[in-house]
């Protein structure tokens, strides 16, 4: 019966060192917080309020046992009929009747009816094991679910027996050697109405449902996990349509792989800006600004260059229903229906305040996992403050970038300054979280107000410092220069008539170094003639010097001869010596 | 296991009983209470009633059909409506009072 399944999963679910044996629940984010599952053979006690979700929960763990771990189990409810169930279950996926028919579930509805019972004596609840243990045999369970136990203490009076027989169950249970859960009402002053906890030591889970500023939140929280390490903290959950959602809040240990790859923000000048190159893959990028300074436009750039890539991106837009989004930012030049169409995004549109701030988490940690993006948008974050606190929108938003860096999804956070504060302060005080902050802001200067761009920080690379003024038009965003002269910053028609009043000074200084230059060339050319006329006049200087140092030479030489033609004559040796 | 004892033509309105007693094994809580039942029936019954007791060890699957959880549990099936007694039914008062043969006091 599935048994090899069974077997396949549970060296993933023993991890952990030293190992207690686990038991995989399937559940999505209880098994990271439980760091493997419920403790094998033993039984858990869930507990909480009416309509926190217990139920449930006990029931999609035997469900996905069945399905997907091969495990078969027993369900034994003492509140409400297999039909109930059956109809309870439909809602989140799950056949039961087909399982049942299938001999992977078995149901015992146990009614114990006050009213109808009259006590004469002794008895014991050797009923309900003789029913249990027919239940396991049938299927072969490996898990039960007892759900709502704590019934049996309204169905009859002897509470001192009641209680033996339940240490005798759950005894009974550990020797069956089934995985089981135990539901628990929430009681005054201790975890269970009947405390139960003090029966099952193994391991015990609390379920909340708090309502604050008609909010409502559900919590999970793991109060006890006997041998083994667990997380501690209240994670929020949620219930759809695909069953029970816990949100493994990531234990904030800072080990998240760093990529070197770089991704475009789809503004090249931005690129630019940004080393040259874009922002870092797996980074964390907020987006401020006031409002109208053009951040959905950012955002909708990035997401365009995004899928543009191949990736999936999810936008998840707090203020603007998906088709006003689409429809806005075609006016821009960015045609994200056709991206909506390939399915590589998604937008999703949501208020805030709808949900409680960790049910949105736990619904983003779930939109997250189903759609596997690369890059995810949020538009804005401020809105979260709304949900709820400052301090637990910082918090959660602290858990979501931690999430999506785990995996290395790059994010993209919008937020909205409010007016009059501080330029770089966030209402949410999450600027240390961020990788790259780029900063948005208006200028408003002699009756115009216009768009500055700047990147505040980012990390680890090399980015520029400068404030880009940024124009929206018709093909999207551009970065222009910002006007930085003696006369400040300047931006919009004041920059341009700047740079006209430069184009013209500009003319001015060329007309003026050209005349200059005519000058020089003029000068030069004055000088070279005069060089010339000197030159020819050295020439002719040269030539007579020349000529007087020939007819010195030839008078020397008549000398010479004459001296020489005299000595011959009066017979000297003088021209023998000289001719030797 | 079943024992069936005919009863006279008296009390038509009621005149017959169908008593089901569930017990798991032959403990001496199961023991007790089916000597306390026939008892019972002797004395308040006679003639008209009929008693099946039903082991759970050999026939669990019963335990399930009438919404056995305590051992041992007398269930009236007729007259209607259904009763339940739990116990060994060492209480006679209680006993009877729970199968509505006398009005609780």
């Amino acid at each position: 019966m599935g048994k090899p399944e069974a077997v396949l999963s549970r060296p993933k679910a023993q991890t952990q060192r030293g190992s207690l044996p686990k038991a995989l629940t399937g559940i999505s984010g209880l098994d990271e917080i439980t760091l493997g599952g419920l403790p094998r053979g033993r039984p858990t006690l869930v507990c909480g309020a009416a309509g926190c979700g217990k139920t449930l929960l006990a029931m999609e763990f035997l469900l996905r046992g069945a399905e997907q771990f091969g495990e078969h189990g027993v369900f034994m409810a003492f509140e409400e009929t297999e039909q109930d169930l059956v109809q309870n279950v439909r809602s989140l996926g799950f056949d039961l009747d087909k399982m049942v028919a299938d001999e992977k579930i078995a149901v015992d509805y146990v009614r114990v009816e006050r009213t109808e019972i009259e006590e004469t004596g002794e008895y014991d609840l050797e009923g309900l094991f003789v029913r249990l243990g027919l239940a396991i045999d049938a299927v072969g369970a490996k898990r039960v679910v007892l759900d709502t136990l704590e019934t049996l203490f309204g169905g009859f009076t002897n509470q001192a027996l009641l209680r033996s027989e339940l240490r005798r169950l759950f005894r009974w249970l550990k020797d069956k050697g089934v995985t089981a859960i135990i539901t628990g009402e929430r009681g005054e002053g201790q975890l269970t109405r009947q405390g139960l906890e003090e029966y099952v030591s193994d391991c015990v889970i609390l379920l909340d449902h708090r309502v604050r500023e008609q909010v409502s939140t559900r919590r999970l929280r793991i109060v006890k996990y006997r041998g083994s390490t667990h997380g501690t903290n209240e994670y929020p959950f949620l219930i759809d349509e695909n069953g029970i959602h816990v949100l493994p809040l990531t234990s904030l240990q800072l080990n998240h792989a760093a990529s070197s790859e770089r991704i475009s923000s789809g503004i090249p000048r931005l690129d630019q800006m940004l080393g040259g190159e874009g922002y870092y893959r797996g980074s964390s990028i907020l987006v401020s600004g006031t409002a109208g300074t053009g951040k959905t436009s950012i955002s909708a750039h990035f997401a365009n260059a995004t899928c543009a890539r191949g990736e999936r991106c999810l936008y998840l837009a707090f203020e603007e229903s998906p088709q006003q989004l689409v429809r806005n930012m075609k006016t821009i030049g960015i045609d994200l229906g056709a991206w909506l169409k390939k399915g590589l995004l998604r937008l999703e549109a949501s208020r805030p305040t709808l949900l409680g701030i960790e049910a949105h988490l736990a619904l983003i940690h779930k939109m997250v996992n189903e759609f596997e993006p690369r890059v995810v948008i949020i538009d804005p974050i401020s809105n979260f403050a709304a949900a709820g606190s400052a301090a637990d929108a910082e918090a959660m938003l602290l858990r979501l970038v931690d999430l999506l860096k785990a995996r290395q999804i790059t994010a993209m956070l919008v937020h909205l300054t409010a007016g009059g504060n501080a330029w770089e302060k966030t209402d949410v005080g999450i600027s240390s979280l961020i990788d790259t902050w780029i900063l948005l802001r208006d200028i408003e200067l002699a009756g115009e107000r216009n768009r500055g761009i700047y990147v505040l920080k980012s990390r680890g690379m090399k980015h520029s410092n400068q404030i880009r003024e940024f124009l929206i038009t018709s093909e999207g965003i551009r970065l222009e220069d910002v006007y930085v002269g003696p006369e400040g910053v300047l931006t919009g028609s004041m920059r341009a008539a700047q740079e006209d009043r430069e184009k013209a000074a500009t003319l001015v200084r060329g007309q003026e170094i050209e005349r200059k230059q005519r000058d020089l060339a003029r000068k030069r050319a004055a000088l070279e003639a005069q060089i010339a006329a000197l030159r020819v006049e050295f020439e002719a200087v040269e030539d007579e010097s020349k000529i007087v140092a020939e007819q010195d030479r030839a008078r020397e030489q008549q000398i010479t001869d004459d001296r020489s033609s005299a000595a011959i004559r009066r017979g000297a040796d003088v021209a023998k010596r000289n001719r030797k | 296991m079943s024992t069936r004892k005919n009863g006279s033509p008296q009390n038509a309105d009621s005149d017959k009983w169908e008593l089901r007693l569930y017990t798991a094994g032959q403990t001496p809580k199961s023991l007790a209470a089916i000597k306390n039942l026939k008892k019972v029936c002797e004395e308040h019954l006679a003639g008209r009633y009929e008693i099946e007791v039903i082991d759970l060890l050999k026939n669990p699957r019963l335990a399930k059909d009438d919404q056995i959880v305590a051992i041992p549990t007398l269930v009236r099936k007729l007259p209607d409506p259904v009763r339940k007694i739990i116990g060994d039914l060492s209480d006679t008062e209680r006993t009877l009072v729970g199968l509505q043969l006398r009005q609780q006091s």
